[in-house]
């Protein structure tokens, strides 16, 4: 895709994209600050937990800005989106798990603990090449996107759009939620990987990796924002606009529809796994319930919450919902279903443009 | 559960049940059945050794109730009160239950039920057992009633020595039932298979060639084993030569039986997925609205089976018939609500309904949970629908699953009626064609959109009566069907009802056909990306919606 010039100079005279590059960036410093540097005595010291917490936001956001640039922009609702997601954190799971080496439960020097139970003796094919970081950084990429190009060439293809498409993707969830609960597929069955003990040579446990981790969180999410921003901006992204207003119309317009809502759907996949990738260390386990189709419906509810088709909202949502969800299932366990599934009805009803929809109504109020 | 436990559960229901019927009021009975009671008592608290004497005695009082006795004590199903020392036996002791349902010994009748805490099982020994396996089939032997000597010759078939084959010489003679006596021919055959005459041993082969019981199987396959030395189990070639052509006759039946079976299996699994997806597939075709909460309004059903058992526990056999209209009631109207509350105000935006309705789904859960627990809930299957119907010895059919394909097939039945020759069918079918267009003849879209949307929830709480019959009750019930459902729909054709009969077929069938080689999840992963294939080939799925609504979507 070229890079419009147009796009640059509108990128940057956007108030609202710098607003939230600045905020994001006061993040990045400030939290490693409160945690690192302020003494624990402090009223604003942060603890390593919410360090933690706050770094598994943001993967999350990215994980909405992935979906809002397919579903906002292009009308693609994927009801898949933590598939990929799951995929990345898979990938880099193994290289954390080869990172382990011999010091796992039973000790062996090169087999993760969970084919040492199974009797295995050497490493599936798959897995070679994990030792290594750069290896796994690819894989994070690549693995997702192939399987969005191949699932999406086939559905794009024959015109599979829609809410044919939106099932269609929560089957293929649900097909890998299957096999990866397997044992025999080698990625650890239904307990996935954990235990992990460090990342390029630094412990997962100091807090320093954390807030290095939150940092590099933080960084992917500005890079993906600006990214994402940057498609929208330019030509090609008002072709893709075109696409979700009018699918006829722009194919018979001359413009390869397919191509593009391929090409979108792979970066976006790619998108996810990044946010995948992430995701692990600062969690520190992996397991087939990513996969789970209610994981990825969740996904959409972010953006709607934030309101789709501005990316920003999209982050905001994920970070907004993920916050109540952590104080639901702490507070009131119960309650977090009935609070969930009224936002899903409340928001599609009364807000379909989400809380940044709210915004122009504020701004005429002032 | 497993199946194998499944199906000893429903056998000794049956059993229970013979010996139910059997045990009509005579004129003897009081006086035997007050001896039986007191040997009864007597049994719980004797030692092993005492109590192989009590059976013994039991025997002799020739009272209807031994045989299930003996039984519920071979299956461990006797247990004693602790509160007032007196035995009952127990109906099922399936893990899953929090009450247990108690049976008077003597009547076999409903004596109310108890926790499991506040019963101690009457337990035996290996000893013991070994006596009830072979002192309980030659009591039945002699059962008037020919179900019951069949089903103990069967069980002897499994594991013939002297002492059986001498009781079922004697028993052959004044057998009176066609079958029994067949079963006991080959039991005797197979006896016959160890005699040292040769021509005895050809007969017997040629007796054993048409008979499917897998035990025959076994016997004429051992017959052509080739020992390391060169030498045959079987000495006689033209033995060998028989039996071999036995075999492959045999052989031949068995396949096709299995064929059968597969068919069966995946018409019954199919029956389910089109019932669960019949409901789906009219709000889509109708409305274009995805609902999310189908699988709960299925759950909905499933819970109101349970309710409905509740609230009639003297009359659980009907209570399923009673069953069906309440939660089509229920469903029906849950889906009136949800939209007349929120899906109208959605129309035109299929993707956003889809979402809306999925937060209806997780709310619709929780209230479960919250009202019903977390738990699965017991939902009693009624005796007439529980049981198999045996075909031949390798073939039978659960009723559960047969009324399934029955059931699906009349709600399919009755939707067509409803949608060609009622007034509101016409209607859906106007506006499902061109919505505008029938409002401007008059049709009150609106009202048809709430009824459509009814009749399919109330479809799928009917789906919900049927699956509470095959499958645990639980707040996750409709989420593991919503998956499966929506592929049928896909694959069939959204909107179209002749489709999603067909797809849900074909989806069972061809599940049951790949189950065996790839293992149930491999299984449903291939079914899965074959649809994803399939819909390369033909994008909205074997049978197209056609006219203004297929577009827009």
């Amino acid at each position: 895709m070229k890079i419009d010039k147009r796009a640059i100079t509108a990128f940057f005279s956007d108030r609202t994209s710098l607003g939230f590059l600045a905020l994001l960036g006061s993040v990045g410093i400030l939290v490693p600050i409160l945690n690192l540097a302020v003494p624990e005595s402090s009223p604003v010291h942060l603890s390593s937990y919410v360090v933690g917490l706050i770094g598994k936001y943001l993967c999350y956001a990215i994980l909405a800005i992935a979906v809002d640039l397919i579903w906002g922009f292009c009308g693609i609702l994927s009801l898949g989106h933590a598939v990929f997601f799951a995929l990345g954190a898979y990938a880099m799971g193994m290289y954390l798990m080869r990172q382990i080496g011999d010091r796992g439960v039973y000790g062996h020097a090169v087999l993760p603990d969970f084919m040492v139970f199974l009797n295995w003796d050497e490493l599936p094919w798959f897995w070679y090449g994990f030792d290594r970081f750069w290896f796994a950084l690819i894989m994070v990429v690549f693995v997702p996107a192939a399987l969005a190009g191949l699932f999406g060439w086939l559905a794009f293809r024959s015109r599979v759009t829609g809410v044919y498409f939106s099932i269609m993707t929560q089957a293929l969830s649900y097909a890998l939620l299957l096999a990866f609960f397997r044992n025999d597929m080698g990625f650890g069955g239904n307990n996935g990987f954990t235990d992990f003990k460090e990342l390029l040579g630094f412990d997962l446990q100091l807090d320093g990796m954390r807030s290095a981790l939150l940092v590099a969180t933080t960084v992917a999410l500005a890079a993906s924002y600006g990214a994402c921003r940057m498609i929208v901006g330019s030509r090609a992204g008002r072709v893709i606009r075109s696409i979700r207003d009018a699918e006829s119309r722009t194919r018979f317009l001359g413009y390869q529809v397919e191509s593009y809502k391929l090409w979108l759907f792979v970066f976006s996949a790619m998108l996810a796994g990044v946010a995948g990738a992430l995701y692990v260390p600062q969690v520190g386990i992996i397991n087939p319930s990513e996969f789970s189709p209610i994981k990825s419906i969740e996904v959409v509810i972010w953006v709607l919450v934030g309101g789709r088709g501005t990316l920003y909202g999209a982050a905001v949502g994920a970070i907004l919902v993920n916050y109540l969800k952590t104080f639901f299932t702490a507070a009131l366990p119960e309650l977090w279903l009935y609070a969930l599934g009224a936002i899903f009805i409340g928001v599609t009803v009364l807000l379909p443009r989400g809380l940044a929809g709210l915004l122009p109504a504020l701004k005429r109020v002032k | 559960m497993s199946k194998a436990a499944k199906f000893s559960e429903w056998r000794s229901i049956w059993l229970l049940l013979a010996v139910f019927f059997l045990g009509f009021p005579g004129p003897a009975r009081a006086q035997t059945d007050d001896a039986f009671r007191i040997l009864v008592a007597e049994f719980s608290n004797a030692n092993f050794r005492e109590k192989r004497v009590v059976i013994e005695r039991l025997l002799d009082t020739g009272h209807p109730g031994v045989r299930g006795f003996l039984t519920a004590l071979l299956d461990s199903r006797l247990f004693v009160r602790d509160r007032d020392q007196q035995p009952f036996i127990v109906e099922s002791t399936d893990d899953g239950l929090s009450e247990f349902t108690l049976l008077d010994p003597a009547s076999l009748a409903g004596a109310g039920s108890a926790q499991p805490g506040q019963l101690s099982r009457v337990i035996t020994n290996n000893q013991l057992r070994r006596f009830l396996r072979t002192v309980i089939p030659r009591f039945s032997l002699s059962s008037p009633d020919a179900g019951i000597r069949l089903d103990a010759v069967q069980q002897m078939l499994r594991s013939l020595d002297a002492a059986a084959i001498e009781l079922l010489r004697d028993r052959a003679d004044e057998e009176t039932d066609e079958r029994v006596s067949y079963e006991i021919d080959t039991a005797l055959a197979l006896a016959a298979l160890d005699e040292s005459d040769p021509r005895r041993r050809l007969s017997a082969v040629a007796t054993l060639a048409d008979r499917l019981h897998p035990e025959v199987f076994n016997r004429l396959s051992v017959l052509l084993y080739q020992a390391e030395d060169g030498s045959f189990v079987e000495p006689s070639s033209d033995v060998r030569r028989a039996a071999g052509e036995a075999l492959i006759s045999i052989g031949r039946a068995r396949t096709f039986y299995g064929i059968i079976e597969t068919a069966f299996f995946g018409l019954s699994l199919g029956s389910v997925l089109a019932l669960a997806a019949i409901g789906l597939t009219v709000t889509f075709g109708v409305m274009g609205v995805i609902n999310m909460a189908h699988g709960e309004l299925i759950m909905l059903g499933a819970y109101t089976t349970y309710a409905v058992q509740l609230a009639m526990p003297e009359h659980i056999s009907i209570s399923v018939l009673v069953a069906i209209p309440a939660a089509f009631i229920v469903a029906g109207l849950a889906g009136v609500l949800i939209e007349r509350t929120i899906v109208r105000f959605l129309y035109g935006r299929p993707l956003d309904t889809l979402l809306a309705t999925f937060g209806v789904s997780l709310v619709l859960q929780q209230l479960v949970r919250s009202v019903f627990s977390a738990n699965n809930r017991p939902v009693v299957t009624p005796t007439w629908m529980s049981g198999t119907l045996q075909i031949n010895e390798i073939f039978s059919l659960t009723y559960n699953r047969l009324y399934i394909v029955l059931l699906a097939l009349m709600v399919f039945g009755a939707l067509m009626a409803v949608l060609e020759h009622t007034r509101i069918g016409l209607e859906i079918r106007a506006v499902s064609q061109n919505r505008l267009m029938a409002r401007a003849m008059g049709v009150r879209s609106e009202w048809v959109d709430a009824m459509t949307f009814g009749l399919g929830s109330g479809i799928a709480g009917v789906a919900g009566v049927a699956l509470s019959q095959i499958g645990n009750v639980g707040p996750n019930l409709g989420q593991s069907y919503i998956i499966d459902s929506f592929m049928v729909v896909v694959f069939g054709g959204v909107g179209n009802i002749w489709g999603t009969l067909i797809g849900g077929m074909t989806l069972g069938i061809a599940n049951k056909i790949l189950e065996p080689f790839a293992g149930a999840v491999l299984g449903k992963i291939f079914v899965l990306v074959a649809v994803i294939l399939f819909i390369q080939r033909r994008p909205r799925g074997l049978f197209p919606q056609t006219g203004r609504a297929a577009e827009g979507m």
